[in-house]
């Protein structure tokens, strides 16, 4: 098998399901509780806490777990704006952002409020400037994502939010950093995030397990209800078993940033260069992480692709996964030419991914490129 | 570019012949302090301390943030050094500060020269400079009395500083200067505010918690060492002692009047606190104590309580409002652990009707209807300690 999906969702590290077992069968209490089998299993929320404060680099803020990101990014916008929303009603974000953010934004305009939503330029780029210019006095949130989860397009975040601070220091600032952490370099302060959205099942850890951090003395509203857990931000039980696995991929992942960055970076290029050869067109910019290569087979269809992968056992995604084969908007605001949208697919690397699974990839879709029935126009 | 943060002392200055000796205390400490973030050089040259990173790695938010947080520091600069001309002082401050001038509207130049070979007077250094200034940012102003940003010009025995306004440190005098109290520390919010303002002075602390499970949860004790390792990033290390409690207390229900429980068990408190004292060579006690807070901090009950003390205990808080003490506990970091909701040793067995105003014939006469003594000494024989040193990531699970 060779899985090239993995800004989808990644295999779980064997450490990080061993942590989770640890927590299912030996320190299984309930952090809530007064005894030493709560204190025990608050440790060990503790100690991920711990992980992923440092892997961000910024030990005095707090991190509030979450079933994933598209809790993280709900929380984070509905919570900034019944914070800082009541008397400024102007939103901003981008139109490349995960449906996770575009959605709650969408809401936020039928209750009232002005969305500017900011788009990649003629070039499909997103420069600062047109981030800083979008916020005025009157803005009480910003949300942009680091990288894009289907282009791999870097956006100039730390620029904008630092220029946005300094301009306007009541205006928040929300990174949904999902596909950045863990493989980029992504430091709280650098951000200038006063709330930053991860995601354990992108990282290999399990799935149903995120996190947001929250910078010291940042207000947010909760969105749930109830015993008041994680400073009354998030009630409900912590899942012990899963943040505890969050940790410890964290742990195990945060030193070897760089190596496994240079890897991605060596197999990217190699991608790139083969893919050319046989006529496939990059859709991902140069400077894109060099995690998510998006590329385009001129006149066949994604989903057709795809499937004529994976009879190889060859897997990739068509655009998003989460999108399901839906014509992507993303791609198109990024300036994906029309005669292409169709053909894009996905290609997201892993530590584990070689340049053997590349040119077991290129092969395959040289066949397909001669063989696949092309799209009638 | 070679960066550095100057640190100004506060009363040490004042200090006469034995002023080295104040200095090389606080000296110590910051690089205590700041051992776990790198290699420093740390010198003490004209009344300033100089503090350099040796690796291009430090963080010096971190190191400020740090720095702080040391007695003895009223004033912190992180500056950049240069040679001592105008035009490497110039270029400096184009170079780092620029951002801050583009985005100011006022500004003044302050210039001090403790280097008195420098060819220009002070004076000078400033009209100089701040026509420089306003030569490439024509947009910016000259306001003497109330700039938006005031850019600060050092010169010295070895180089020139440029840095923006200093921030304000902790003040106070090093710790380790002014001998070793102990604290006693239950859990609230006053306690670690007390001891902090005790260090403040120069004191080293240690601290005194009372256990009495199973009236009281691991994680009342688990607070209290979260509590006395968070305030050693003012006090430095910090010993803390624990006490078993629950045989007093219980002896006191079974045989005192329930009105006078509390202060019963707070003179016993303190006559074990002063045993420890003595054995572990601590000249002072210190509590978190503020006249009429609650039934046992009446006038007449500390009159009753400090009659049992041989040794001197210190009050900080006697004369600050609660709001005053939280204020104070935000600043140093424990109120958000202090408010955590657990039982502590002095609100079990709580009195309905506490006596305000006991008089201290009938207390001892109250206390002498049992004899205490085995037990006291049983409880000071099963004190253990533990120590805390500045930002250890300790894992509280005993």
């Amino acid at each position: 098998m060779i899985y090239l999906d993995n800004a989808a969702t990644t295999k779980v590290l064997s450490e990080a399901c061993e942590a989770a077992v640890y927590a299912m069968q030996s320190v299984w209490g309930n952090p809530s509780s007064l005894h030493r089998m709560g204190i025990e299993a608050e440790r060990l929320v503790t100690y991920a806490k711990k992980q992923l404060l440092s892997a961000l680099g910024d030990t005095s803020g707090d991190i509030i777990f979450t079933s994933g990101a598209t809790e993280g990014n709900n929380t984070a916008v509905f919570g900034f704006c019944k914070v800082y929303g009541k008397r400024k009603k102007r939103v901003v974000t981008t139109s490349v952002e995960h449906p996770s953010v575009a959605q709650p934004f969408q809401r936020l305009k039928d209750l009232g409020y002005e969305v500017v939503t900011v788009s990649p330029d003629k070039n499909g780029e997103i420069t600062a400037d047109s981030l800083i210019s979008a916020v005025d006095d009157n803005t009480c949130l910003i949300s942009a994502m680091l990288c894009n989860n289907e282009t791999g397009y870097i956006l100039p975040i730390s620029e904008a939010f630092a220029e946005i601070k300094r301009q306007h220091p009541d205006c928040m600032t929300h990174c949904d950093c999902v596909q950045g952490f863990e493989k980029l370099t992504v430091s709280a302060k650098k951000l200038s995030a006063d709330v930053i959205t991860l995601s354990g099942h992108k990282i290999y850890a399990p799935k149903g397990i995120g996190a947001m951090y929250v910078k010291k003395g940042v207000r947010l509203s909760p969105v749930f209800f109830g015993g008041g857990q994680q400073k009354n931000l998030r009630s409900g039980t912590e899942a012990v078993p899963l943040i505890y696995s969050f940790g410890k991929a964290v742990e195990i992942l945060t030193p070897t940033l760089k190596q496994r960055f240079d890897n991605a970076a060596k197999i990217c290029e190699y991608a790139k260069a083969k893919l050319n050869e046989i006529g496939a067109v990059v859709i991902s910019k140069d400077s894109a992480s060099p995690y998510i290569l998006s590329i385009a087979v001129p006149n066949i269809k994604s989903e057709t692709i795809l499937h004529f992968l994976e009879e190889d056992e060859i897997y990739v995604s068509s655009g998003s996964a989460c999108s399901k084969g839906k014509k992507s908007a993303v791609l198109k605001e990024f300036k994906v030419s029309d005669q292409l949208l169709d053909s894009v697919i996905r290609l997201s690397f892993s530590f584990e991914t070689q340049t053997s699974d590349i040119d077991a990839l290129v092969d395959k879709l040289g066949i397909g490129i001669k063989t696949l029935a092309k799209i009638k126009r | 570019m070679k960066q550095i943060i100057l640190c100004k002392y506060g009363e040490i200055v004042l200090k006469g012949l034995n002023r080295s000796g104040f200095e090389a205390e606080l000296l110590k400490n910051v690089r205590r302090r700041l051992k776990s973030l790198g290699e420093f050089k740390v010198s003490s040259i004209q009344s300033t301390m100089y503090v350099e990173p040796l690796s291009d790695d430090i963080d010096l938010d971190v190191v400020t943030e740090r720095l702080k947080k040391v007695f003895g520091i009223t004033k912190i600069c992180p500056a950049f050094a240069c040679e001592k001309n105008l035009d490497a002082i110039y270029s400096t401050i184009k170079e780092n500060l620029s951002d801050d001038l583009n985005s100011a509207k006022t500004f003044r130049v302050t210039a001090k020269r403790s280097d008195k070979r420098f060819p220009m007077t002070s004076m000078e250094v400033m009209a100089e400079l701040g026509g420089m200034i306003l030569n490439d940012f024509p947009h910016l102003n000259v306001d003497v009395k109330n700039p938006e940003l005031t850019v600060i010009c050092e010169i010295r025995d070895k180089a020139a500083y440029v840095h923006g306004p200093a921030i304000e440190g902790a003040g106070g005098m090093p710790v380790g200067t002014s001998g070793r109290a102990l604290l006693m520390l239950s859990g609230g919010i006053d306690s670690p505010v007390a001891g902090t303002m005790i260090a403040k002075r120069g004191v080293i602390i240690s601290a005194i918690h009372f256990q009495s499970p199973p009236y009281t949860s691991e994680r009342a004790f688990i607070k209290v060492c979260r509590l006395a390792a968070k305030m050693t990033e003012y006090c430095g290390q910090v010993t803390l002692f624990s006490v078993p409690f629950t045989k007093i207390q219980e002896a006191i229900r079974d045989n005192c009047p329930e009105e006078l429980f509390t202060i019963i068990m707070r003179r016993l408190m303190v006559e074990i606190s002063q045993r420890i004292a003595e054995k572990y060579d601590f000249s002072a006690l210190i509590t978190g104590e503020s006249i009429g807070q609650v039934a046992s901090q009446t006038m007449s009950a500390i009159v009753a309580t400090d009659a049992v003390s041989r040794i001197p205990v210190f009050r900080p808080c006697i004369g600050l409002d609660k709001q005053e003490i939280i204020d104070i506990s935000y600043k140093i970091g424990t109120f958000d652990i202090s408010i955590e909701p657990y039982e502590d040793c002095c609100t079990v067995f709580t009195p309905k009707h506490p006596k305000t105003k006991p008089t201290l014939a009938e207390v001892e006469a109250a206390q002498n209807a049992f004899d205490f003594e085995p037990l006291i000494q049983e409880a000071v024989d099963g004190t253990e300690f533990k120590t805390f040193k500045p930002y250890v990531d300790y894992d509280f699970l005993i």
